[in-house]
């Protein structure tokens, strides 16, 4: 007879562990702000760039989506934030191996916490779009964007899916920065990371000066291939379509995310 | 048995701990042992020069915003050099004759009219509001001494204005000023060139009897026989040629023998909308063109060549970077708790925040220095015989030294917040949006908007000015946009912004860091 007793490993659910991180998640008041954050940043520069935004003409071609959703430039940049302190934070607090001992399945943890992110980020970002959109269509016509200007309507559905398109952008970036995070286990460096692929992409091809690399530098870089799925005017000549934009990000997304999840899986947290 | 005070060993407070250079000494130590923040350091002066490969081209590829998708270089159209290596607009209607040796040409200008600006159908124009009688500011008829008649040739010339007057100009780029006030029957104008050798003197006059001198011109190595005459261009607003100007010229005298008029469009009849006039009539002479004669900066510029600013567009990938390392250097001590044994060590919180700000900064400035140095040198040389304006030494080094300052103000900036804040990922973010997003919401939407770029005045990228080697000119019209690598403010005013924010950043977080616990 054996002396030794085994004691089982305790098995989680997924929803066990959705609901552990949920309760992590709405325990600390950091997300939150964050999040609300978001918000106020993508609502008010939408307010300041539709004020002064002008539309002399017919021909004046300026997109007033490009103009609402000026606001996710700066706004995308908090949404990383959050993304990268999902992660980051339990690194720098230590919490990372109290989380994985409670947790061992760290592939169900990881997924979890994505999913825990996911969902309020989703949320604020509609709030966001959606005040954006609101602010561009209360002040945008008084500034010339008008029907005799071509503007006839700016709740299309070309609208609705720009929005949209802006909405799944700024989600998408939240756990492209979760992933990146767990890949390099430090905030700063990750936030560097993601903040420098979201900006260096435009900026690069912008100066560069062969034509064919910029377009395809355009094409590549998360933030201009998801301007283009935020697009209402023009969109026959953008180096993408609005689709194929927001494909482009998913991308970059699921390779963070994977590279995440096998750092995780095969490294010492 | 009796007891004894046994003092405390405590060390002495030697003046070597005392002084501020001891804790710098300890921040360096501390920063240079730290192998990661090195190796982005080092990779910062590597990036930064790599990046001149990627934006450059030693082979002209014209109209880099007209892209084709197709990746087919165009031929550019030819841009005439003016003396001194300047790309200049040398295309105007020029009545002319030949003049051998020293001499004077003298005339009276009765009237400058011009023909509108051509404004697109149901559109309001977003040009200036246009000078009297629909001429641009700049419009011009006058007289001129121009070594021959092709473009780009020497010249000196005496003009009215539309609305700046009587001016002397030559050589494209020099301006002075003469009489104010516009022309007109009852106000003519009066103008004179006096060639002596290769000077050039003109003078103005209200009434033709009392003269004034307007400027001198030095024209070096001009040949013997020159072409002297009237001329009218209609200046360019914003890289457009949309107006005619018509100058009326009476009293036209002579020193040396007249041969009669000859009129030539120079710059050839593509070079302006519509070819220019010559009418002569009994007593009076009309000259009407379109075209200009000016620097070829701005929107103007229609070679095929880079300005050097773009060989330092990797300064965006540097500032990440270190951005990163000194928002890290004071927040890394936050998360180890190091800051207590600093704190402990340092107890003047004020001189631990110097130091550090010290430290990180010259770590910046250095990397600047070197990186900013290479990539001009690397720049220059990839670059070579496509450069769109020549550029001083003394630009290149306000250039190299700007860049350099750029990165360690924004190092410092990117550390005070790193205080204020005490995490490293708000702290990065706030740093790099400030920066990053004013240039990339500028850059698009400058390209037919007039002025504006407030956001790159108010925001620590206004520092970006540092780099811009480009220059403006008064007496040309134009937006001076991002695109053509213009900022808003002059390089130091640019800088400055900057440094105003890490200022203000550096005495909230010195008021927090005291105020607060550790």
């Amino acid at each position: 007879m054996s002396l030794t007793a085994r004691v089982a490993p305790p098995r989680y659910l997924p929803g066990q562990a959705l609901h552990a991180e949920w309760t992590k998640f709405r325990t600390v008041a950091g997300p939150a702000w964050l999040l609300a954050e978001v918000v106020a940043l993508t609502v008010a520069v939408a307010v300041a760039a539709a004020s002064a935004a002008r539309c002399r003409s017919a021909t004046c071609g300026i997109d007033p989506a490009t103009v609402s959703f000026t606001g996710i430039y700066p706004g995308q940049a908090v949404v990383a934030v959050a993304g990268v302190l999902a992660i980051g934070n339990e690194y720098s607090t230590g919490m990372i191996k109290l989380s994985l001992t409670a947790m061992p399945r760290r592939l169900t943890w990881f997924f979890a916490k994505a999913t825990v992110l996911t969902a309020p980020v989703l949320t604020a970002a509609a709030l966001a779009v959606a005040g954006a959109a609101l602010a561009g269509r209360l002040i945008l016509p008084g500034k010339g964007f008008t029907p005799a200007h071509g503007y006839a309507s700016l709740t299309s559905a070309t609208d609705v899916r720009a929005a949209a398109g802006a909405v799944l952008y700024l989600t998408l970036i939240a756990l492209l920065s979760l992933g990146l995070a767990a890949a390099v286990r430090d905030s700063a460096a990750a936030i560097g990371l993601v903040l420098g692929v979201l900006y260096l992409f435009p900026i690069a091809a912008a100066v560069v000066s062969n034509p064919a690399l910029a377009r395809h530098l355009d094409q590549i870089g998360p933030l201009p291939a998801g301007q283009d799925a935020q697009a209402t005017i023009g969109v026959h000549s953008l180096p993408l379509t609005p689709w194929q934009g927001l494909g482009v990000v998913a991308l970059w997304t699921a390779a963070a995310l994977l590279l995440g999840a096998l750092a995780l899986k095969f490294r010492d947290a | 048995m009796t007891t004894e005070t046994v003092a405390p060993d405590r060390s002495p407070l030697t003046p070597e701990r005392e002084s501020f250079w001891h804790l710098v000494h300890a921040e360096w130590t501390k920063f240079r042992t730290v192998r990661g923040w090195v190796i982005a350091v080092l990779f910062t002066m590597v990036a930064i020069p790599a990046f001149a490969f990627l934006s450059t081209s030693s082979s002209s590829s014209c109209g880099g915003g007209n892209v084709s998708g197709s990746g087919s270089v165009a031929a550019c159209p030819a841009q005439p050099i003016g003396p001194g290596g300047v790309p200049v607009v040398d295309a105007f209607e020029f009545a002319h004759q030949p003049v051998t040796g020293n001499g004077t040409i003298t005339v009276q200008v009765t009237s400058l009219t011009g023909q509108a600006p051509v404004v697109p159908a149901g559109g309001v124009s977003d040009g200036p509001p246009a000078g009297p009688g629909g001429l641009d500011p700049w419009s011009k008829a006058g007289i001129i001494i121009k070594e021959n008649t092709s473009p780009g040739s020497a010249y000196a010339a005496m003009m009215v204005t539309s609305s700046n007057g009587v001016r002397m100009q030559w050589d494209y780029v020099d301006d002075t000023p003469g009489l104010t006030g516009s022309v007109s029957a009852s106000a003519p104008r009066w103008l004179r060139l006096v060639r002596d050798g290769g000077t050039i003197t003109g003078y103005d006059s209200a009434d033709g009897t009392h003269w004034t001198l307007v400027g001198t011109a030095t024209l070096p190595g001009l040949a013997t026989t020159v072409q002297a005459g009237l001329f009218a261009a209609g200046s360019s607003d914003d890289g457009q040629f949309n107006t005619m100007a018509t100058g009326v010229f009476r009293h036209i005298g002579l020193s040396w023998p007249a041969t009669g008029w000859t009129g030539t469009n120079i710059g050839g009849p593509n070079a302006v909308p519509v070819l220019g006039t010559l009418r002569q009539n009994a007593g009076t002479t009309s000259v009407a063109s379109f075209g200009d004669i000016s620097p070829a900066a701005g929107a103007v510029y229609g070679g095929g060549g880079q300005p050097l600013q773009d060989v330092l567009a990797g300064t965006f990938f540097g500032l990440i970077l270190l951005i990163v390392v000194a928002a890290m250097f004071i927040t890394a001590e936050y998360r180890r708790g190091l800051i207590h044994v600093s704190l402990t060590a340092a107890p003047r919180r004020g001189r631990l925040l110097a130091a550090k700000a010290v430290v990180i900064g010259a770590v910046g400035f250095v990397a600047g220095l070197v990186a900013a140095t290479l990539a001009l040198a690397v720049g220059m040389h990839l670059l070579h015989g496509n450069l769109q304006w020549p550029v001083s030494l003394l630009t290149e080094a306000r250039m190299v030294a700007g860049t350099a300052a750029l990165l360690a103000v924004a190092a410092v900036l990117a550390f005070a917040i790193g205080t204020i804040v005490r995490s490293s990922a708000p702290a990065v973010a706030i740093v790099i949006v400030v920066i990053f997003v004013p240039y990339l919401l500028v850059r698009p939407l400058s390209a037919g908007g007039r002025g504006g770029g407030w956001d790159l005045q108010i925001t620590p990228a206004a520092a970006l000015s540092v780099q811009q080697s480009v220059p403006r000119f008064h007496q040309l019209i134009d937006s001076y946009s991002l695109q053509n690598g213009y900022y808003p403010l002059a390089p130091w005013a640019g800088l400055a912004v900057e440094c105003a924010w890490a200022a203000v950043a550096l005495a909230l977080a010195f008021f927090l860091l005291r105020r607060r616990d550790a």
